[in-house]
Order: structure tokens, then sequence, then C-alpha cells
């Protein structure tokens, strides 16, 4: 069985920001690997641990500064990575799921996986919809916020657990081949060691271009324009209670007490 | 006119409460334009369902009568052939995990843009004006989409409606393709259950990822006990198995109403706040005076937990 997994770069944001037009000031934004991705990682090659996974072989789109992120998958585990980049790209504030759409099929028909493993969500965007509309988009099954996966794939079916509000989970079998979007929690992500990182050096890094993969540059204009972007105004009235941790923390015990709800 | 098609959603027999809030967002959207807000509802008893949600300002409810519980290849056929019949301007589902589960493929399938989780919705008829938040809610934006498209409504933003309606309900004979179906639901399991009930809890002291690693759990141990209070927590504690499931609070875990809820370390991704919103008195314990539970707090101490718990702790023993 050959896995497919997509890995993101998000950008993270610090507590104290400010906004330029539609962007986030860059002075104020960190890089990191994708918190679902990283669960989605860890599936992967626990399958491949379990004998039942040939190949983990991960894509991302982004530039060339990703390449450190991509590098973290590889030390977990993953063979090999696609990495999906174009000047027509470059430009563009905010990929849309449609477009993101287009190039991810582009890459599933040049690998042909088995299984697509994404994270729910990406923590930057926070669509939380491509795994979805790129199962429909290459005909494949697909099953969204999975966090439990049996590795046994009898009859070709991935046997899931998908995690619905409430503390209610749905027990489904779904068709191979499958797009699974994957909630953290439905493994423990390992620190990549320290041979692992020294082994991602030597793995294949493959970049591909739009024009590599079929995928026309039209197909990847957004239908979603980013038009404002701002701080949420703050409904609250809070009393913020200030001094030393021994005076806060008098305060919220006199609270507790006048409540009646301590000793 | 812009005519609105809104997907309702049920689970084991019972209505969920986004399918009252749809149809407020729903109408909010038809009546910008003067247009028809249709409902569809999927699956299931479709006619005792049909019945409670005829509601105010509903023009139509459809329903499609095929299997008990969601099915997202049966939900994706069922509401692509609806929006070739009625051809509505916009499909909106729940920001659910079920729809989730079929607003992306519907959109894909009908060659539309898709917009999720979104907030507040607004359309002059051309364009369709999302708003919804980014980097985990430090921000709101706001999205233009020309021309139709599906969107995610994100639960609690809309009220509910009420009011009895005089909707047409009419049977939608939709064409399954059985063959196309690749997903059978076998069941269901209630997993957030154990020796201790969080909902039940007058006062929870509910942690956080600002507790940096496992070793620190007992600090906040120390202090439920202390208070005679229970401990509860957010996602990530769960996820990393540093406090049982039946401990989480949240959209995914269990929706508490404790006298005093103390979020220690807790940053309130919109996940949480749908768990612990109802508590009658919020304290966060924050270094951080932007994180988006501060805007839910009645009181907040900006500053490190490692000094004001223990300090805290201590007052009570």
């Amino acid at each position: 069985m050959k896995i497919l997994v997509t890995v993101k770069e998000v950008a993270t944001v610090e507590d104290e920001f400010e906004i330029e037009g539609t962007e986030i000031a860059s002075q104020y934004l960190g890089a990191d690997l994708n918190e679902w991705d990283d669960y989605a990682i860890e599936e992967a090659v626990q399958l491949q641990e379990d004998g039942i996974a040939d190949e983990v072989v991960t894509v991302t789109i982004g530039p060339e500064e990703c390449e450190q992120t991509i590098r973290q998958a590889l030390a977990k585990g993953a063979d090999r990575a696609v990495r999906v980049w174009d000047d027509s790209l470059e430009g563009v504030d905010l990929l849309d799921v449609n477009a993101k759409t287009e190039i991810l099929s582009g890459v599933v028909e040049a690998e042909d996986p088995d299984l697509v493993l994404t994270g729910v969500q990406a923590g930057d965007d926070s669509f939380a919809a491509t795994g979805v509309s790129l199962a429909e988009e290459i005909g494949a099954q697909w099953g969204a916020v999975v966090n439990h996966l049996e590795h046994e794939f009898d009859d070709d079916l991935a046997s899931v657990r998908r995690e619905l509000e409430g503390g209610v989970e749905e027990l489904t079998e779904i068709e191979l081949p499958a797009v699974l979007t994957i909630q953290t929690g439905i493994n423990e992500p390992r620190y990549a060691s320290l041979r692992g990182i020294r082994q991602a050096q030597r793995k294949e890094l493959d970049v591909q271009t739009l024009a590599d993969l079929g995928v026309d540059e039209s197909a990847i204009d957004a239908e979603l324009t980013l038009t404002d972007m701002y701080e949420p105004e703050s409904e609250s009235d809070v009393t913020i209670w200030e001094g030393s941790a021994e005076e806060t923390a008098a305060e919220l015990g006199d609270l507790l007490r006048d409540k009646g709800v301590a000793p | 006119m812009t005519d609105v098609l809104a997907i309702t959603e049920h689970r084991r027999g019972e209505l969920r409460d986004v399918s009252y809030e749809i149809i407020t967002a729903g109408r909010q959207l038809a009546d910008e334009t003067g247009g028809d807000l249709h409902l569809a509802v999927i699956s299931g008893t479709v006619d005792e369902f049909a019945e409670k949600l005829n509601r105010d300002g509903v023009e139509a409810i459809h329903t499609v009568s095929y299997g008990e519980e969601f099915n997202h290849d049966v939900y994706t056929q069922a509401i692509t052939q609806l929006y070739d019949e009625l051809a509505p301007q916009y499909v909106l589902a729940p920001n659910s995990v079920n729809g989730l589960d079929y607003a992306p493929a519907v959109a894909n399938a009908l060659d539309l843009p898709v917009v999720t989780d979104t907030i507040d919705l607004e359309t002059d008829g051309e364009t369709l004006i999302a708003t919804r938040e980014m980097y985990g809610g430090k921000v709101e934006t706001t999205n233009e989409l020309e021309g139709e498209a599906v969107a995610t409504i994100r639960s609690t933003e809309w009220p509910q409606s009420d009011g009895t309606g005089d909707a047409s309900i009419e049977a939608f004979d939709a064409d399954i393709d059985e063959d196309a179906i690749g997903s059978s639901v076998n069941g269901f399991e209630e997993v957030a259950g154990g020796d201790v009930d969080i909902s039940e809890a007058d006062v929870l002291v509910s942690v956080g990822r600002g507790i940096e690693e496992e070793d620190n759990i007992p600090l906040i141990e120390d202090l439920a006990e202390a208070l005679g209070a229970t401990v509860s927590s957010s996602r990530p504690i769960v996820d990393n198995g540093w406090l049982p499931k039946n401990r989480q609070v949240g959209q995914s875990g269990k929706v508490v109403t404790p006298d005093v809820y103390i979020a220690i370390g807790i940053s309130g991704a919109v996940q949480h706040v749908a768990g612990m919103k109802g508590s009658d008195t919020i304290v966060a314990i924050n270094t951080d005076p932007n994180a988006p539970i501060m805007d839910i707090a009645d009181y907040a101490i900006h500053d490190d937990l490692f000094d004001v718990v223990p300090a805290l702790t201590e007052e009570f023993q």
C-alpha cells in the first residue's frame, strides 16, 4: 500500500501583532509544521512500521523556505517528498480550497496512492475542507475527522472512528482508495531522532511546477478573495486583577469564598 | 432574488440545534434580496423532522427519505440533485463534523467555491461576503465570493429560529446511486463516560496547553483538592494523554455549566469555548492578555500560572 500525506507549513502568530492590509505583518509571523498534519504523518509511519504501507510520500504546496518543515516529516519516517511551487502561486495571498484541490489532484494522479491522509484542518486558515474536496475530485472515498484507524484493512476497507460532537464517535467502514482527514489525538506524534534527521537530509525531495503536474494555471485562480483582516472586538467587560501572584490569588480566593464554593 | 438551500442536521433520531440556527442564517441571507429559503432534511424520520423544522421564514422543506443516519454519499447525491432542481444561489450547511464531511464534496461536484466556518454572511445578490476567523481566532477576516457558493456556518453564531411557519413540505425523490455509496456507518459509541462527570461539578479547575508538561498536572490537581473542585481540561491535554477523555471540555468533549470555571493556561479556542461558555462565572489565568478566553472571562489574571496557582493552593490548604 502506498500512502500520500499532505503536509503544510502553517504561519504562526505571536501574542502581540500588527495587521498590514489583509496580512499580519511579517515580523510577527513564524512557521511550523501544521499540528493536524503531524498526526497524519505519524499514522502513515505507523502503518509502514506495521508492514501495511510500502511507501509513505508527503506532498506540500509551498516555496523553498518550507523545505525545513518537509524535512521534519522525512525525519519522522516518510520515504520521500514532493513540493509543488510555481511563480504563479507567489502572489496569491490565500490559496482557496478549489485551488488546493486542483494541485493535489495532480499529485494524486502522478503518485496513485491507495490512501491519502491529511490533517483535519490547517492551523492558519482553518478551512477543514481540502481533504473531502480532493476525494470528490479524484473519485475516491473519504472520511472527515478520523480519530481512530484500524490497521488491518480487511476486504480493502478502512475501519475508522469519526469524532462527532459531544463525546460521540461514529464507527464507519470506508472503501479504499480513500482520503481520511486525521484529527489530533489519534496517536502520539514522535519526535524525530538524530538518526532520522540525518537520514532526512539524504531523502528525495522532488520539486514540481503546475505544468509538471498538468495543472492549468487558470485552475488556481482564487474564487475567494480576502478583503479585510482585523482583530475581533472584545465583547467582554472582564475585571482584571493586578498585582503580585499572592495578591491576585487572594482576589480569586475571595471570589470563591463569596460564591460559597470554596472552604 | 437570492434563493438559499439550507441543509439541516440530525443524529440518532434528534434534530441538532444547528438545524434551527441555519434557518435564521438562511432567512437572513434570503431576505437581503427577497429570495426564498428552502430546507433539506435527509435520512431518518424526515416527515417528523419536517414538522419540527416548519418555522417562521421557511418557504419549502424538501424531505429525502433514504436510510436512517447520516451517510455522506447519500447527502452529497441528494444535495447536488436538489441544487439542480431548485437552482439556489447559496447552499448552507452546518460547520459540524458531518457538515464538513459533505459540504466540500458538494461544492466540488457542483464546481462551486466553498467557504467554511463562517460567523457572518451578507449578500447583495451578486457577491457573498463571508466573515470568518483565522489563526485560531486571533483575527477575523472578510472574504468575497462571486456568484453561487457553498458556505458552512459555525454553530451558536445565529440564534435559533422560532415561531410556526407555513412552509410547503415536499418529498424529493432523489435518485441515489447505491453503487456510489462507498462507506457505511455501523454504530456510535459514547466515549466521554467514566467515573467522573465534569458536567455535574460546581467548580471546575480546567487546565490547558499553558501547563507545558505532564509533570506539572499535579499542580492543578493539588489546587482542585484544596478547593474541593473537579479537574477538567482543554483538548490538547487529553490528546497528549495527560488526562482521560472524560475530562475534556468542548465541542468534541463535554458541555459544562459550573458555578465557577477557572481556565488555567487555556487560550480559548472556539471549540473549547463551545463547551464552557454557559458557566456562571469564568476566571481566566493566562499570560497572554489577548487570548480569546479573555473575551468571555468575567475575571482575569494576566500572570504566570506557575506563580498564581501555588499561591492560591496555599491559601486554601
